[in-house]
């Protein structure tokens, strides 16, 4: 530390909030009354003083620059009276109590190519991760598969198209930071992971790269008379875990590596209890920078999901209702053999029934 | 959209003329292609105008990944004065290739509860962000940090001197307590059941030494929604979920019930609400909308449909539940209800909270695995085990159904 220190570190924790609330939210915090949707993108809030509030609601790319949040301030200046907002999946909120600003919000956020929408029954954005641009375990990227998949579902976004709201998610790893979702884009390696036996003992605390395994494959050696792990092959199902824990152990792979898609997953307790979800289709390929056979599985699944769901149903329980031999008719994807659980708890998700349909 | 297409094609016409601060990177130009913003659009700006030689480096590493399909990002320590985490190191793995790669450090900063922000806190943000780092900002991350995208190790300790003399604080990483989340709640939400951003606030406070200083198992999230339609995403994603709810009856206002009937016809009220309530709790009796509160499980259903018509009742709190993970190590798992009801609204109801959180952390720190989540420890030991660890009254509220097997040691 070359440059001499003047400050004494306040150890603050989160930011205090009371600054970054809009006048009117902090006015009628917590005495809301009900809220409206007057039309995609926009919500109406109305409080028990009989305050409105307005919010416009944008996607953004995530990854942004300074220029862009700039930007952001720039409209939340003018607009929301200096204020704004984000969403866990990643849209930025602006507030006003002048209904004559929402429109003219909508045209500036759509000038600086921000889409108005995710708001009610439409598809909202990603939740995803850091993946090549900023990870150190990726297989794929992130930011770059939900630009492709969003592109697509632009209009999803904008519009109230969808019998209910559509969550997305993407993951770089099986870690799957992307989370629970109505589809889930998680990547699948297909191969083991290898073993760098000249750096692992320098690089690697080896009892917990051992102890990370969640089927036991790995075990302690000795390689060159150097210490080191082997991967027992008949026992690893390529998740990965090993990698996260260890560099030494390389699991991705440019063929290998692999995405899945998952769907049915919900993190809501409205109606049906929160799921997880279930794997429809799996082995293709991380194909950049458009990955358009993950797109091409997302399109099959949203038109069925559009086609037959029915309103407030989200797509999970769309599949409860019709069932999984009729989604997989549906959406044209094949169920595989693999798509049967054979890990902990498997006979949970088995048919112990006679109920079948035909 | 047509407007749109039109300005990135003058962008590009421009940009063409005066640039070649950045090489070439035909894979990721495909990707300034379509109508949702890009992230590439956005990286190339900010590198052209600031001309770092950081986003150059990331820019050619990115097109390097796309091509090879391989990541080349390796972690390592850097840290802030006094602090055990809060900055994720980078290093390129290929500095021979690309030698500008080779520092892009993060800092994961807090940010305020629900993610509120003045212009003017953000502005400032970049301003010392542009100063010292690259100017990259994730909003947000995965756990809900403000994720500061590339800095130098040197730069390091002045930046974040700079932004705590802001108000800031660096948030967790490791095995650590993390960055909270919570949903907008009070703040802009009729059916908060309590004030998700004040409990945020107040438990992550209590917490900060945890979340500078790693020392638990692994890491251990919180997460804050006001009502179980759980905004923060917070039964598969915290360990420690905490979710508003009312006790009392479901508030109905009679008039607006008929309104929306009215306005939506009793085929809607039917087949929207009635039949999509998931214990049956919901019937018409003589025409009327009758609610079985008894029997109502909070799901939030109706009250999403009708939301003039139907509110949480009075009595409000929070349900706590426990050990939500995602895959790895042992599989995803939700939360487990460990308290159904717990009141919130008194200074001391918080206080209580959080000494039952102390104990909830210290009984898995305890009985846990290295790199072991809660919820893995639970299913490992037991819920049985848990509760009388920490000295909580078994509820059948905690299980979907009795056990189904006679595998237990019996009282005798």
């Amino acid at each position: 530390m070359n440059v001499k220190r003047t400050w004494k570190t306040v150890e603050s924790g989160p930011r205090d909030y009371q600054e970054a609330l809009h006048p009117v939210v902090k006015k009628n915090y917590g005495k809301w009354k009900y809220h409206e949707l007057p039309k995609p993108g926009i919500l109406k809030h109305v409080a028990e003083s009989g305050d409105t509030l307005f919010t416009v609601r944008a996607g953004t790319p995530r990854q942004d620059s300074v220029d862009l949040i700039r930007r952001l301030c720039d409209i939340a200046d003018k607009y929301a009276d200096g204020y704004l907002r984000f969403t866990v999946r990643n849209n930025v909120e602006f507030m006003t109590p002048d209904e004559e600003n929402v429109e003219l919000m909508v045209k500036e956020l759509e000038a600086i190519g921000l889409p108005v929408g995710g708001v009610g029954p439409c598809v909202s954005s990603v939740a995803h991760t850091q993946g090549w641009l900023h990870c150190d375990i990726p297989a794929t990227d992130g930011s770059g598969v939900v630009k492709s998949i969003m592109d697509s579902l632009y209009d999803d976004f904008k519009n109230w198209q969808m019998p209910s709201k559509v969550r997305l998610s993407t993951s770089c790893c099986a870690i799957n930071c992307g989370g629970q979702a109505d589809i889930a884009i998680v990547v699948k390696h297909t191969r083991p992971p290898r073993v760098n036996h000249e750096i692992i003992a320098n690089t690697c605390e080896l009892p917990k790269a051992v102890a990370c395994c969640p089927v036991a494959a790995i075990r302690p050696t000795v390689v060159n008379n150097k210490q080191s792990v082997m991967v027992d092959h008949k026992k690893c199902m390529y998740c990965g875990a090993c990698f996260g824990a260890c560099p030494a152990i390389e699991i991705n792979h440019p063929e290998h590596s692999k995405i899945g898609v998952w769907v049915g997953g919900k993190n809501s307790n409205a109606r049906s209890k929160p799921s997880l979800g279930s794997l429809v289709a799996h082995n293709l390929p991380n194909n950049p920078p458009r990955w358009p056979e993950v797109n091409e599985v997302i399109r099959k699944i949203l038109t069925a999901f559009k086609k037959e769901g029915r309103p407030w149903e989200r797509l999970g329980e769309w599949i409860d209702r019709v069932g999984w031999k009729h989604f997989f008719e549906e959406t044209d994807l094949i169920f595989e053999k693999d798509m049967i659980d054979s890990y902990r708890h498997a006979r949970t998700t088995f048919n112990q029934s006679a109920h079948v349909r035909f | 959209m047509d407007e749109i297409d039109m300005d990135n094609e003058d962008e590009k016409k421009s940009s063409d003329q005066d640039k070649k601060f950045l090489n070439p990177t035909p894979m990721l130009d495909e990707l300034e292609e379509g109508p949702w913003p890009s992230f590439i659009t956005g990286i190339k700006e900010l590198a052209e105008r600031t001309k770092k030689p950081m986003l150059r480096g990331v820019m050619d590493q990115l097109e390097y990944s796309y091509q090879t399909r391989m990541g080349y990002w390796k972690g390592g320590l850097v840290m802030v004065r006094g602090y055990g985490s809060g900055v994720i190191s980078r290093r390129t793995m290929i500095k021979d290739k690309i030698p500008e790669a080779a520092e892009f450090h993060t800092f994961r900063v807090q940010p305020a509860p629900a993610l509120h922000y003045s212009t003017k806190m953000l502005r400032d943000l970049c301003d010392t962000w542009e100063k010292y780092g690259s100017g990259l900002i994730t909003l947000h991350g995965q756990t809900g940090d403000i994720m500061l995208q590339g800095i130098e190790e040197s730069k390091i300790q002045e930046c974040f001197d700079a932004i705590n003399q802001a108000g800031w604080d660096l948030g967790g990483a490791g095995p650590a307590m993390r960055t909270g989340v919570s949903c907008v709640g009070p703040a802009r939400c009729e059916n908060a059941c309590y004030d998700t951003l004040k409990l945020h606030y107040r438990v992550l406070k209590y917490f900060t030494e945890d979340v500078h200083r790693p020392q638990y198992l692994y890491k251990f999230k919180f997460k804050f929604s006001g009502c179980p339609n759980d905004c923060s995403n917070s039964i598969f994603r915290s360990d420690l979920a905490v979710i508003g709810l009312w006790r009392d009856s479901i508030q109905m206002d009679s008039t607006e019930v008929l309104d929306w009937i009215e306005k939506n016809g009793t085929d809607s009220l039917v087949n929207n609400v009635i039949n999509r309530c998931p214990t049956r709790a919901i019937s018409l009796e003589h025409g009327e909308m009758v609610i079985d509160n008894k029997n109502c499980v909070r799901c939030m259903h109706c009250l999403n449909v009708m939301p003039r018509a139907l509110s949480p009742g009075r009595e409000r709190g929070v349900t706590v539940l426990v050990g939500g993970k995602n895959i790895l190590k042992v599989g995803a798992m939700g939360c487990t209800m460990v308290v159904p009801f717990f009141k919130m609204d008194a200074d001391e109801d918080v206080d209580k909270f959080i000494e039952l959180c102390e104990s909830i952390i210290d009984w898995w720190n305890d009985n846990g695995f290295e790199k072991e989540r809660i919820g893995e420890t639970i299913e490992r030991v037991g819920l049985k085990q848990f509760l009388t660890g920490v000295g909580l009254e078994a509820s059948v509220d905690m299980v979907a159904k009795p056990r189904s097997n006679p595998y237990y040691k019996s009282k005798y």
